[in-house]
């Protein structure tokens, strides 16, 4: 079981509630498309992504990239046993989707980066801690059930 | 790969962080220290608490270096020769570690710029760092 610190429950809570869904995960999914191309593979049927305007301006991609966020909304509701909350999810990326869970780590590495962007000074080192701490036991969550 | 495009946003991009050189390092330093406590222990011999003069004067050095190699990206062995030598027979930091310190940059670029940070700004920065990173770890063995 992971423990939480009062600093970083609140942290995590605090930037969940504050954060656009509707811009935050379509930015995170484009970037990592834009930055990490190799993804792509797993969106062949998404239409345009030829250059990073066209990635941007996808609407599959920004609709998944809004449903990838409110994924995340469960682990942010259930901190507490973020692995069972995935196992179903996990399975799924797993058997079905068949997506490298290295992956995992590179979209969670843009969507830092997108809430960094978005809080400015106030993304602090503590806070940064705190959301990768998440982030790593949410990716750690969907790669379990892979075998 | 770097297209011609790219090396010139990079160029551009780090000659505008110059001036804030000692700003962006420090930062990128600090996030590290607190997001990968493991990196604290090459660090043992100085003070890097926040607003250190320690912290300041080495975050200000590896910018200004990160700077320096993105004005001729195609010469970065011959830029870094002497940055080579000294980080594979005195500092003998773990490669791992540059990826780490890659990272916290990003991030502090992400924070500094704003939305100036764009994916393609992005893209083209995190491969140069990748790049940088690499040529630093040549002499290792």
């Amino acid at each position: 079981m992971v423990e939480w610190t009062d600093f970083e429950r609140a942290t995590i809570q605090d930037i969940f509630s504050k954060i656009d869904y509707d811009t935050v995960g379509p930015a995170s999914l484009a970037r990592c498309l834009v930055v990490y191309p190799w993804c792509q593979r797993y969106f062949g049927n998404f239409g345009n992504l030829y250059n990073a305007a066209a990635i941007s301006a996808n609407p599959m991609v920004a609709k998944h990239g809004t449903t990838i966020l409110h994924g995340l909304d469960r682990a942010v509701k259930n901190m507490d046993d973020i692995k069972n909350t995935y196992a179903e999810l996990s399975v799924l990326h797993s058997e079905k989707l068949h997506v490298d869970p290295d992956n995992f780590k590179l979209l969670t590495d843009c969507l830092t980066i997108v809430v960094a962007g978005q809080m400015g000074k106030a993304f602090t080192g503590e806070v940064q801690a705190a959301f990768q701490k998440f982030l790593a036991v949410v990716v750690s969550s969907l790669g379990m059930q892979y075998h | 790969m770097l297209s011609p495009r790219e090396r010139k946003l990079i160029a551009e991009i780090w000659e505008r962080l110059t001036p804030v050189a000692e700003d962006i390092g420090s930062d990128a330093l600090l996030r590290m220290f607190v997001t990968f406590p493991g990196t604290k222990t090459y660090f043992a011999h100085l003070d890097i608490s926040p607003r250190s003069a320690h912290l300041l004067s080495h975050g200000k050095k590896i910018v200004l270096a990160i700077a320096e190699g993105a004005k001729d990206i195609s010469q970065l062995t011959v830029t870094l020769a002497p940055l080579q030598t000294l980080h594979a027979y005195q500092l003998r930091i773990d490669p791992t570690n540059f990826k780490l310190f890659s990272h916290c940059v990003l991030v502090s670029l992400a924070c500094h710029m704003r939305e100036d940070f764009t994916p393609a700004a992005h893209a083209a920065i995190d491969k140069y760092l990748s790049a940088f990173a690499a040529v630093l770890a040549e002499k290792y063995r």
